[in-house]
């Protein structure tokens, strides 16, 4: 998938990879997508719930060898 | 929609403590809350400039692993369980126990308490500091970090009484 900007999160706990996926969506413009690399397993849910909240869509979630990947379109 | 509001009472100032007000804080922030913590009484503490004086204690808290952040898996799994007693007699077991909590918050990828205060402030969440403990306790305003308001439990109610979400912690 094509995203416009990458956010390493690996090793982050909780509440980070949240609050850098924030501010990384903050530095793009409507429609950019941002491309999330995470360790916490609780990041499944949380960028659900992220997204579900903030309006910003979660096009994809992956899981791989104990790391995460989103994909979240900004509104 | 309009913006929902969380309306936090920040009571707690040990190390442990200090994180649910933050975490909170900035998450609610991130998720387009607009957000007022209200730090009273022991809360103070978690809005000094100098954060080194947030210690953890394991004396009397059955509820703490005391656990090594050193050392072979097999090591680190071992919950020291050191009586109350002998807790209370050594000098400088707080100091140990606050150094080692801070070595686990390091290994374990958590945000030290100044960086997610730091990002609670990036965020704009407001921090208001009741005025009347500040007196109770001796601070001065120049104890605390820039940015804090000073104002007593009218205003807190006129931020919390419209909010979606209230807690005290």
């Amino acid at each position: 998938m094509n995203f416009d900007k990458e956010l390493d999160a690996r090793g982050l706990n909780c509440p980070l990879p949240i609050l850098r996926c924030k501010k990384s969506l903050g530095e793009l413009s409507a429609g950019q997508v941002l491309k999330v690399v995470a360790t916490d397993p609780g990041a499944i849910k949380d960028f659900d719930a992220f997204s579900k909240q903030t309006g910003n869509e979660l096009l994809s979630s992956a899981q791989a060898g104990g790391e995460f990947t989103f994909f979240i379109k900004k509104k | 929609m309009s913006q929902k509001k969380l309306a936090i009472i920040a009571t707690k100032g040990t190390l442990d403590w200090a994180y649910p007000p933050y975490i909170l804080a900035s998450t609610a922030a991130a998720l387009d809350y607009q957000v007022e913590v209200f730090f009273t009484f022991y809360g103070l503490q978690l809005l000094r400039k100098d954060l080194s004086v947030l210690k953890v204690s394991p004396l009397g808290n059955p509820g703490m692993p005391m656990k090594m952040p050193f050392g072979p898996k097999w090591f680190r799994g071992i919950n020291w369980n050191v009586p109350n007693a002998i807790q209370a007699l050594v000098p400088g077991y707080e100091s140990f126990a606050t150094a080692m909590m801070k070595q686990t918050i390091a290994n374990n990828g958590v945000a030290s308490i100044g960086d997610l205060r730091s990002l609670c402030q990036e965020a704009e969440v407001k921090f208001i500091a009741c005025q009347m403990t500040v007196e109770l306790f001796g601070f001065d305003h120049s104890d605390f970090i820039d940015g804090v308001e000073y104002a007593g439990a009218a205003a807190f109610f006129e931020f919390a009484g419209e909010s979606d979400i209230c807690l005290y912690l």
